[in-house]
């Protein structure tokens, strides 16, 4: 009960400061994916273009994927320094495979012959692109961003260790200080709610998305 | 309208799937290809739009070789219609159907009315316009395939088994639709089954295919007739040369060729006998060249019981014969319609050659169902 007051004081006096960790915390979040996406559905297009790369890439996603996060960042921080620049390279690796795998997914299961008749009706590749393939695989590939972003919010509270701020610097406060559980729940708490939150809104996204509708 | 000249496909060098065809098919035919699996008709087929580009030859499209021009332009210049229908799922029935005036950048007016116009031909209503493909039956999706086939109207429309995944009595009713929508539009088509009794009910001329080659091109009713060889008569396959025989059969090959007859200046006492000795109650009256002139039976004899009466003033000679050489399915329905118990058969001068009675309708009917359609070859001996 005490910790409970003790959270409910420290909220209630350091609110704003709460308050710009976690819109600093889902900006770096947000920007790695957005980062990745701009890298991995283009190429997850083009490894489903070409099966012969998709092997590589998806291998080389893998690896990127086994190495523990704080050791990537630490490694990344050696050679860009402190500060949101390595959180955010940190995390547009660790989106990379899950987007690409997505995309090439979401490009995969697109039913053949749909694209057959697509391509015998005069579509040239791009508007066979743009007109079947990707409104058939939105809904897929967004699955793949959503997993990135939930990922990458966890990802980011490492963050602090590399000076970048976010809700992962109150929570190392915490640690810190004697007795710091209400400080540790006041940066825990708000993270693990960013991450439903946007798992919740990224699925509703995705279902508006899915391209079977009911009419 | 669309020509083939020595063409010949093959896959990386290995066996060829296509090997030096010739086919020459006019304005307005529907044209069937049929075959076993792995014949090349559908690989035929895929070379006219260059979704597979032929190796050697030239396709002739109205006289263009198809090489020469822009496989997309060349596309959307030809329908397409495939088994899987390929609707495309996040788009309106209404963006289904004109896709390729999309791809033309036609007016989003001409499009309203040219769908609106299209989907009247398969009679379904303006509703079905603003659905999805998954909201509509298989036989619906279908007919919206064709339509979208045909909605920049292409003179030549390809068809890979279009009906095959469709259940029998929906194919049914759509190849009767479709058969009846070529014929109002005249539209050329080429048409890929493994179904023979699509290919026959549906083609102009059927192309048999085996091994990249042609076999055979006819139409149905010579193919069944006359079968190039062995294997189009087994790809045909028994039952169906039955089956088909009693449409192409002519008088002629099933009937009886001793008719007991009379001649008209005998007297009654002798057709009585006549009668009597072939286990008979009626007697065609023929004249001394054997032109028929009518018939006499029992009822007649009955009514007229003067027994030195000759045969020529009490006959009936309102009878009407077929000809030999006319096809049996109309004398069956000339026995059956008028309830007559048989029918003469005349050559072309009038002479009785034979009889086909309901006796022999019942043989053929055995024979359709029971026997292996041999007998119908040699006429049976009464």
């Amino acid at each position: 009960m005490e910790t409970w007051e003790q959270l409910v004081t420290y909220v209630s006096q350091n609110g704003s400061y709460i308050w710009v960790q976690f819109y600093r915390h889902f900006l770096m979040a947000a920007y790695g994916v957005f980062f990745a996406a701009i890298i991995s559905i283009p190429l997850g297009v083009l490894i489903s273009k070409y099966a012969k790369l998709s092997n590589w890439v998806l291998s080389l996603g893998s690896i990127i994927q086994t190495i523990p996060a704080l050791g990537a960042m630490a490694v990344l921080m050696i050679v860009m320094g402190l500060g949101t620049n390595t959180v955010v390279v940190t995390l547009m690796l660790y989106s990379i495979l899950p987007i690409t795998q997505n995309t090439y997914v979401g490009m995969k299961a697109v039913d053949k012959t749909i694209i057959e008749a697509g391509h015998a009706s005069g579509m040239t590749r791009f508007q066979l692109l743009r007109m079947v393939e990707l409104p058939l695989a939105i809904s897929v590939i967004m699955a793949g961003l959503r997993t990135a972003l939930v990922v990458g919010i966890g990802i980011a509270a490492i963050g602090a260790f590399v000076g970048a701020g976010g809700l992962g610097s109150i929570i190392i406060t915490g640690t810190n200080a004697t007795d710091g559980t209400a400080i540790i729940l006041a940066g825990a708490i708000p993270t693990a709610l960013m991450a439903i939150i946007a798992d919740l809104l990224m699925g509703w996204v995705e279902r508006k998305l899915h391209p079977i509708k009911a009419s | 309208m669309l020509e083939f000249k020595q063409v010949t496909k093959r896959y990386n060098d290995e066996k060829a799937a296509v090997k030096g065809l010739n086919l020459k098919i006019d304005k307005g035919e529907f044209v069937c290809f049929i075959g076993p699996s792995g014949c090349g008709k559908t690989t035929t087929m895929k070379m006219v739009n260059r979704l597979i580009d032929s190796s050697e030859g030239s396709i002739l499209v109205n006289g263009k070789d198809i090489k020469k021009q822009d496989p997309v332009e060349l596309r959307r210049s030809i329908g397409y219609v495939i088994q899987q229908i390929g609707l495309m799922p996040h788009m309106t029935i209404k963006e289904n159907i004109v896709l390729v005036g999309t791809l033309l950048k036609w007016s989003e007016d001409r499009k309203d009315k040219r769908a609106k116009e299209l989907i009247k031909l398969v009679n379904m209503s303006e509703d079905y316009l603003e659905k999805y493909p998954h909201e509509l039956s298989g036989g619906q999706q279908q007919r919206i395939g064709v339509l979208r086939a045909l909605a920049a109207d292409p003179p030549l429309i390809l068809m890979d088994e279009p009906f095959g995944a469709l259940d029998p009595i929906t194919r049914d009713s759509l190849q009767e639709e479709f058969k009846k929508l070529q014929k109002e539009l005249h539209k050329t088509i080429v048409f890929v089954t493994h179904d023979m009794d699509e290919a026959l009910k549906l083609a102009d001329k059927v192309v048999i295919m085996r091994d990249g080659e042609i076999v055979q091109a006819d139409s149905p009713e010579e193919i069944l007739r006359n079968p190039a060889n062995e294997f189009v008569e087994q790809f045909l396959g028994k039952d169906r040369l039955i089956q088909g025989r009693p449409d192409v059969t002519t008088v002629g090959q099933i009937m009886l060729r001793s008719p007991a007859k009379i001649d008209v200046g005998d007297t009654m006492r002798a057709a009585i006998a006549k009668m009597r000795e072939r286990r008979v109650d009626s007697l065609l009256v023929v004249d001394s060249e054997n032109v028929l002139k009518g018939y006499i039976d029992v009822e007649i004899i009955n009514l007229n019981s003067k027994s030195n009466a000759s045969v020529y003033e009490v006959m009936e000679s309102n009878i009407s014969p077929v000809f030999e050489d006319s096809l049996l399915r109309d004398t069956v329905h000339k026995i059956l319609r008028r309830s007559a118990m048989y029918v003469p058969v005349v050559d072309k001068s009038h002479r009785v050659v034979g009889i086909v009675t309901r006796a022999s309708l019942a043989d053929i009917v055995y024979d359709t169902i029971w026997g292996d359609g041999l007998e119908l070859e040699k006429p049976v001996q009464q």
